[in-house]
């Protein structure tokens, strides 16, 4: 059984309550820091750590903090992301509602080590019913003193506010979600400035993950040397790996950094092997935007080698033959997998969540999508599958914000690692049409 | 004062200038196209991405190249900062894309469209694009909306480059329209259909880079390379009254604020004089509007035109000598 570190009390009865949290050691980290920590110390402590942004990015957390401008006179604020929209991603919403006092904790905490009086946590519309446990667990704390003015009597005082978004991928980008809380259209921002010198109302801001802020406390209450031990080179700590697709225990898991993609993926302490012991086809292991990888590359690397669930394992090789971590939402796909299908339908989402600010994005996210449905229906040509590479090349890095590369990248890896299906689709339309036909490598026409 | 060099020539300009505006400074062909920047709207830029460039070295500090293209409009220049432009592949590969990218909904109605001859994507496609479109799929179009009798909204022309919007936002007091939807089904509207008529609202259809906001009253009657701009002005209480009348014969068939070479407006006027005064008589004619934008317009169309209108010497910015050396041989009559 690997460590856990975030979800060590998760079935702890009664566990989101403040009192049940209390008793399990909840808030140690905010008197731990208030009493006897500098905010500069606590800053250090996760710099120490290793903690990389559990949002997908995975920038150094304390690296991040440590950038934040501190002019005089101006606020400093803390949001915590909570848009949690990444298709196959879905931890920071499991942890929020069944943990909503470990977030609370990191909030205090991180507040105090970034200098906010004011923070907020921005969390996705539809998930309005974590909003109210939230909301409750913020009452609770300040019930208790934990928020409000003068917290445990240190003379330092924060107020914390929830704040629902519209129900829009785009703001899960930082900036997007800043002009958002300000009550704008969520159109993502120019960079720079960027948010730590320029952010929301125009001050200096930090923008984390859920999980990212989730992990403050126990990095403070146990020491960065000890965080810093779990884990493999630069991929520290326990990550939250929301897992789905065609598996047979799909759900959210906290590993440790550093066990192989095989192990979580067939043992049964994580997803339990391949649903109706069917073999697997690819992988997506970070959440739909990453590139998707066929069996043989998930498994080892291009040089032979086990690939482990870290950052650095899972990129190993680039875009060729590599993929990313990302946000931990990994979906595994079996032999029955329509690849072009399943494109298509990233692709659609992509188009539907574009925000239209620029043009690649605006009109290139369409163009995938439609040329993805022709192939899908039947209609392709041999030059299509090029057209796709193209489009996706003319929008992957020309965007003002990562959703264009989101949108780009899966298209551009499932042409890249499954083209023969592509092909198969093209070549045999009325085969690929035909319900439940899927393209089988091995058995070279349909499963 | 900061150095940088800018497809091999080295400019100077003063800190916090955009690599654009330093490209500017240079001139000619070297200037990245801008389609949704527009530097009197504040906040303008990095939409459309018709000016990526290459930064290869971002300052004497931090010689590393950045990783991605950089859109020119928005990116302050560094000390040191060398830029590729025209002289980098990746660069013209991008641009190329943005154009067909612009270009496939975009429909190319440009023998009946309004805009035609100073429509700002028709010059960057020439310029940047390509003969053929590989898009097969069926454009997408948008209903009709009534704005109003002076202003035509044609949204399937829209390319969502926002000056509209930041317009209305920051000239006039009442802002009735902006954006709204999502992605590619988004438009410029006013959500309820609404009439857009404060005093400067007509300054849309001056910042529109395209023929998506055209003046109504224009609307049909001519190509403007058949007719002749003129600098020209009235003492107007609501703005500077400075304004380019655009002329067939005797008659004022538009009028226009001044725009600069890369067609920026110069002085924002108000509906006044943009609608109600088609009057020659209404005007003090400065003379012929030098037209510098690489355009139809500015193409051999000028040479030996025929004025009836007098022309007043000893203006304002404007003497009887520099009517004489215009470049054009104007008939006037003075």
């Amino acid at each position: 059984m690997g460590r856990k570190l975030l979800t060590e009390h998760i079935n702890v009865e009664g566990i989101e309550t403040f009192d049940v949290y209390r008793k399990h050691g909840g808030y140690a980290s905010v008197e731990k820091a208030l009493k006897t920590m500098t905010p500069e110390e606590v800053v250090e402590e996760v710099k120490t750590s290793g903690l990389r942004g559990r949002g997908g990015a995975g920038f150094p957390t304390g690296m991040k903090w440590s950038f934040l401008a501190k002019p005089e006179g101006k606020p400093r604020y803390l949001v915590c992301n909570a848009d949690e929209s990444e298709p196959g991603t879905f931890k920071d919403r499991y942890l929020m509602e069944k943990l909503p006092h470990l977030l609370v904790e990191g909030m205090i905490t991180s507040s105090y080590a970034l200098g906010c009086r004011t923070s907020y946590i921005y969390i996705r519309g539809e998930l309005m019913y974590i909003l109210r446990i939230l909301e409750k667990a913020i009452a609770e704390a300040y019930a208790n003193g934990f928020l409000g003015e003068n917290i445990l009597g240190s003379g330092y005082s924060l107020d914390l506010h929830v704040h629902p978004g519209g129900g829009a991928y785009i703001c899960g980008e930082e900036t997007a979600l800043l002009e958002s809380l300000e009550g704008k259209r969520g159109n993502p921002r120019n960079k720079p400035p960027f948010p730590a010198v320029w952010g929301l109302y125009g001050s200096p801001t930090v923008v984390n993950n859920v999980e990212s802020i989730a992990t403050v406390p126990w990095i403070v209450n146990n020491t960065a040397a000890e965080y810093a031990k779990i884990g493999v080179g630069r991929s520290t700590g326990t990550k939250l790996i929301s897992a789905g697709g065609n598996i047979n225990k799909p759900g959210v898991y906290e590993i440790e950094m550093g066990i192989t993609v095989e192990e979580f993926i067939y043992s049964e302490e994580y997803c339990g092997g391949i649903w109706k012991g069917r073999d697997m086809k690819a992988v997506i292991a970070g959440g739909s935007s990453v590139p998707i990888l066929p069996k043989d590359l998930i498994l080892k690397t291009a040089a032979g080698e086990d690939r482990l669930m870290t950052y650095e394992s899972l990129s190993d090789g680039g875009f060729a033959t590599g993929t990313m971590l990302g946000s931990g939402g990994f979906f595994v796909m079996d032999d029955q997998t329509c690849i072009v299908r399943h494109t298509w339908t990233l692709a659609r989402f992509y188009h539907h969540e574009s925000c239209g600010q620029c043009s690649p994005c605006r009109e290139g996210t369409g163009w995938l999508e439609k040329v993805l449905h022709r192939i899908e229906y039947g209609h392709g040509h041999m030059h299509d599958i090029d057209l796709l590479v193209s489009v996706a090349k003319q929008i992957e890095g020309n965007t003002i914000c990562p959703l264009g590369d989101a949108a780009a990248w899966p298209v551009a890896a499932a042409v890249r690692h499954f083209r023969e299906e592509f092909e198969w689709h093209v070549k045999h339309p009325e085969q690929a049409t035909s319900p439940g036909a899927v393209f089988n490598k091995n058995a070279s026409v349909l499963a | 004062m900061v150095k940088i060099t800018f497809d091999g020539i080295e400019v100077e300009v003063e800190e916090g200038t955009t690599i654009l505006n330093a490209a500017r400074k240079i001139g000619g062909e070297v200037v990245p196209p801008a389609m949704c920047y527009y530097t009197p709207l504040k906040g303008s830029g990095g939409k459309c991405r018709a000016c990526l460039v290459k930064v290869a070295a971002g300052s004497v500090k931090d010689p590393r190249p950045m990783p991605k293209l950089v859109a020119s409009c928005i990116t302050p220049v560094q000390d040191g900062m060398v830029v590729e432009n025209t002289t980098n592949p990746d660069v013209l590969a991008a641009r190329k894309g943005v154009v067909e990218m612009l270009l496939i909904n975009h429909p190319l109605d440009c023998p009946i469209c309004d805009q035609a001859g100073e429509c700002d994507l028709q010059n960057f496609a020439y310029e940047h694009g390509t003969s053929g479109t590989r898009y097969e799929e069926e454009r997408r179009t948008f209903d009709k909306i009534d704005i109003g009798p002076l202003i035509q909204l044609h949204m399937t022309r829209c390319i969502l480059c926002y000056r509209c919007v930041y317009t209305a936002d920051q000239i006039t007091e009442k802002r009735v329209h902006g954006v709204l939807g999502r992605g590619d089904a988004a438009e410029i509207g006013t959500y309820i259909e609404n009439v857009i008529d404060n005093e400067f609202s007509g300054n849309v259809i001056d910042v529109c880079p395209v023929g998506a906001l055209t003046d109504k009253t224009f609307r049909f009657k001519n190509r403007v390379w058949f007719t002749k701009p003129l600098d020209a002005h009235r003492d107007c209480p609501k703005c500077s009254g400075k304004v380019v009348l655009w002329m067939r014969g005797n008659d004022v068939l538009r009028v226009t604020g001044r725009k600069d070479q890369y067609g920026e407006v110069q002085e924002f006027i108000c509906n006044e004089c943009r609608f109600d005064h088609k009057d020659p008589q209404d005007w003090t004619i400065e003379g012929p509007r030098h037209i510098d934008q690489r355009s139809v317009i500015a193409t051999n169309h000028y040479e030996l035109p025929v004025l009836n209108v007098p022309v007043v010497p000893n203006l304002p910015g404007s003497t009887e000598e520099d009517l004489k050396s215009t470049p054009f041989n104007l008939g006037r009559q003075v």
